[in-house]
C-alpha cells in the first residue's frame, strides 16, 4: 500500500511538473523575436506572405491566445510535440527514436558516479588524514572544478586519438554489423569515455558529500557501541555507517539529475553520440525550435524519472522511509 | 579565532586568493596588454606555444593570437560571472526571504515554484533561453540567472525560518515595525554571510555555464570567450590540441580558484556549517 501510493504521488507531482513545463515551452516560443508562424518558415526555409498565412491557419495562430495554449497542451498530453520542418517529421519520432542512446548513457554515468562516489568517498573517510585521503579529497577538488567538455575533449585526444585504446567517436562501428554479444561489447567500448566524462564532476560530488558525511556519522552513539560490541572496523564501516552516510549522498543525487541529463548535451556533442543531447546541439545549429522545445520537455521528463529512482534507492536504503513524497 | 585568522590557515583557500587577484589583473590590464581586438587575425594559424616570441602561446586555427584571446575572455568570464550571481541573488534573496518569514500557503507556493526550477534540466533550460532570445551579453545572463537560484531561496529560506523566531525579531514585531522593514533591517543582515558564500561558489558555476554556452556556440558573437575558443579549436585536435586546452585550462583554473576561495569562505564565515552542500 505504502509504495503504492507513494508512487501515486509522485507520478502526479511529474505530471504537474510536465504540465507546467508545456506552459513554460508555449510562453518561449512566443518570447522567441517574430511570431511563430515566422519561426516555423524560417524553419522550412520559405517566407512568403500566403506561406505565412498558411501557417498561421494550419497552427491556429489566428485564434486568442488561450485556445492556443489550449490546442499546444493538448498536443503535448499526447505526446504530439509538434512538426519539424528541418527533418520533415514528428518532433516526438525525431525525439523518440535518439532516446535510448541518452538513456544509456546518463543511466551509466548516473550508476558510475554514485557507486564511485560513494565508494571513494567512504574510503578517504576511513583513512582521513592519510595520503589516499588526500588524493581523493583533492582528485574531487579537480574534478569539481573541470569544465565538462573540455575533459570530454581532452579525454578524446589521450585515450583514443593518441593511444588509441578507445573508439573516438560514435554509438557503434559503423559498418560491423555486429550482433548479440559482439555488438553489446562494442557499444559499451564506445560508451567509456562519454559516460566516464560526463560522470566525473558527479563523482566527485558524491565523493565529497560521502567523506564529510561519514565523517559526521563517524561520532555517533550507535558507532561507539558498534565499536564496542567489537565488530571489526570493516563490519562496523559498512553496515553501521556507510548505510546511513549514504542517505545526505542519495537525495545529492536526486537533486543533481536535472544537471547530469543537462550535462549529456555536452558530452553527446563531443563525441557524437547519437542521443537527444546531440540531436539539442542539431537543432540549435540549424534553429529547429519545435525540436529544441521537444528534447527540453522530454529531458525534463528524464529528470522526473531519475528523481524516482533515487526517492526509490532511498527506501532501498533507508527501510524507515514509508511515505516522504 | 577570528574568521580572517581561519581563512588565512586555510592553505587551499589562499592559493585560490592568489590565482583570483592574478586573473582579476589579468582582466583589468587586459586592454593595455592587448588593445588590439582578440578577433584579428595576426600571424601564421596552428603556431604552438612558445614557438614565437611574438604569440606566446601560439594561434589558433585561424592565426588569431591565443594569448590575446585568453586575456580578453578573462574579462567577460568574470563579468558574466559576477553579474548573472548578482541577477540570481535578486531574485533568490527575496524568494527565500518571503517564503521563510511569511510560512503557510505563501511558503509553500513559493517553495514548489522553486522546486519547479530545480526539477527542470538547469543546463537544457539555458540553452533554450538563449537560444530563443537570441545570443547576447544580456540573454545569457538572464539564463544564468534564471537557473541558479532556486539553492539561494532554499538558503535564505532555512535561515530566515531559524531566525525568525528571535528574541529580537519579536521584539521588532511587539514595537510595530512593518513587515518590510523587519525582513530587511533586522533578518535578512544576519544571513549575509552563508549569502556570500554561496554567492562566490556560485560565480564558479555561472563562469562554467557561460563557458558551456559559448562552447555550443551561445556565446555573444561580438565577445571573444574561453568557452568559444575550446570550441573552435574541436576540429584540429589530433595536430593542434593546444588551441582548445589553454582555453579550458583557464577556465578550471578560474573555477578551482572561486571553489577553494568559496571552501575558505565557508568554513571561515560558518564554522559550525557543514561542508557539504547542494
Amino acid at each position: 500500500m505504502g509504495l503504492i501510493r507513494f508512487l501515486a504521488l509522485r507520478l502526479g507531482k511529474g505530471i504537474l511538473v510536465l504540465f507546467a513545463i508545456a506552459v513554460l515551452n508555449f510562453l518561449l516560443v512566443r518570447a522567441a523575436p517574430g511570431d511563430p508562424a515566422q519561426v516555423m518558415a524560417g524553419e522550412a526555409g520559405a517566407a512568403d506572405a500566403v506561406f505565412l498565412e498558411q501557417l498561421r491557419e494550419r497552427f491556429g495562430l489566428d485564434r486568442p491566445l488561450p485556445e492556443q495554449l489550449w490546442v499546444y497542451i493538448k498536443g503535448y498530453s499526447t505526446l504530439d510535440l509538434g512538426f519539424s520542418y528541418r527533418q520533415q517529421r514528428p518532433v516526438a519520432e525525431v525525439i523518440f527514436e535518439r532516446l535510448p542512446a541518452t538513456l544509456l548513457l546518463t543511466g551509466a554515468a548516473f550508476g558510475l558516479s554514485l557507486v564511485l562516489g560513494v565508494v571513494l568517498g567512504a574510503l578517504a573517510a576511513r583513512r582521513v588524514g592519510r595520503a589516499s585521503d588526500s588524493a581523493i579529497t583533492v582528485a574531487a577538488l579537480i574534478f569539481y572544478a573541470t569544465p565538462l567538455f573540455w575533459i570530454a575533449l581532452m579525454s578524446q585526444v589521450v585515450f583514443s586519438l593518441k593511444l588509441g585504446w578507445l573508439p573516438n567517436v560514435g554509438y557503434e562501428t559503423i559498418g560491423a554489423n555486429l550482433t548479440g554479444a559482439a555488438r553489446a561489447l562494442d557499444i559499451g567500448r564506445h560508451l567509456v569515455l562519454p559516460a566516464v566524462t560526463l560522470g566525473l564532476f558527479f563523482t566527485a560530488l558524491y565523493a565529497r558529500m560521502m567523506r564529510a558525511s561519514m565523517l559526521e556519522v563517524a561520532g555517533a552513539d550507535f558507532v561507539k557501541t558498534a565499536h564496542a560490541k567489537g565488530l571489526s572496523p570493516a563490519v562496523v564501516t559498512r553496515r553501521h555507517m556507510a548505510r546511513n552516510a549514504i542517505l545526505p549522498v542519495v537525495t545529492l543525487a536526486g537533486v543533481q539529475a536535472g544537471q547530469l541529463v543537462g550535462g549529456a548535451v555536452l558530452t553527446e556533442t563531443v563525441f557524437a553520440w547519437p542521443g537527444i543531447g546531440r540531436l539539442m546541439y542539431e537543432a540549435l545549429v540549424q534553429r529547429d525550435y519545435s525540436v529544441l522545445l521537444g528534447v527540453f520537455f522530454i529531458s525534463s521528463a528524464m529528470v522526473i524519472l531519475f528523481n524516482l529512482v533515487t526517492d526509490l534507492l532511498y527506501r532501498v536504503v533507508d527501510p524507515r522511509i514509508e511515505g516522504g513524497a | 579565532m577570528s574568521g580572517l585568522a581561519r581563512f588565512a590557515r586555510n592553505r587551499g583557500a589562499l592559493i585560490g586568493l592568489v590565482l583570483l587577484v592574478l586573473l582579476i589583473a589579468v582582466a583589468l590590464l587586459g586592454p593595455s596588454l592587448y588593445p588590439t581586438s582578440p578577433w584579428r587575425l595576426v600571424g601564421r594559424p596552428f603556431m604552438a606555444p612558445f614557438a614565437m616570441d611574438r604569440f606566446p602561446l601560439g594561434t589558433d586555427t585561424l592565426g588569431r593570437d591565443i594569448a590575446a584571446g585568453l586575456v580578453h575572455g578573462a574579462r567577460v568570464s568574470l563579468l558574466i560571472g559576477l553579474v548573472s550571481t548578482l541577477v540570481s541573488l535578486m531574485i533568490g534573496v527575496p524568494v527565500g526571504a518571503l517564503a521563510g518569514y511569511l510560512g503557510g500557503v505563501a511558503d509553500d507556493l513559493l517553495m514548489r515554484f522553486t522546486e519547479f526550477f530545480q526539477t527542470i534540466p538547469s543546463f537544457a533550460l539555458a540553452i533554450v533561453i538563449v537560444a530563443i532570445l537570441q545570443p547576447s551579453l544580456t540573454s545569457i545572463v538572464i539564463a544564468i540567472a534564471i537557473v541558479s537560484w532556486p539553492p539561494v531561496a532554499r538558503l535564505v529560506r532555512g535561515e530566515v525560518m531559524s531566525l525568525r523566531s528571535r528574541e529580537y525579531v519579536l521584539a521588532a514585531v511587539t514595537v510595530g515595525q512593518s513587515t518590510p522593514r523587519i525582513i530587511l533591517t533586522q533578518v535578512l543582515p544576519n544571513t549575509v554571510a552563508p549569502i556570500v558564500v554561496m554567492g562566490s561558489l556560485m560565480v564558479a558555476s555561472a563562469i562554467l555555464l557561460e563557458s558551456s554556452l559559448s562552447f555550443l556556440g551561445l556565446g555573444d558573437p561580438n565577445l571573444m570567450t574561453w568557452g568559444y575558443m575550446v570550441g573552435a579549436g574541436r576540429t584540429r585536435l589530433l595536430d593542434a590540441w593546444w588551441i582548445s586546452f589553454l582555453p579550458g585550462l583557464a577556465i578550471f583554473l578560474t573555477v578551482l580558484a572561486l571553489n577553494l576561495v568559496g571552501e575558505g569562505l565557508n568554513d571561515a564565515l560558518n564554522p559550525r556549517l557543514a561542508r557539504g552542500r547542494d
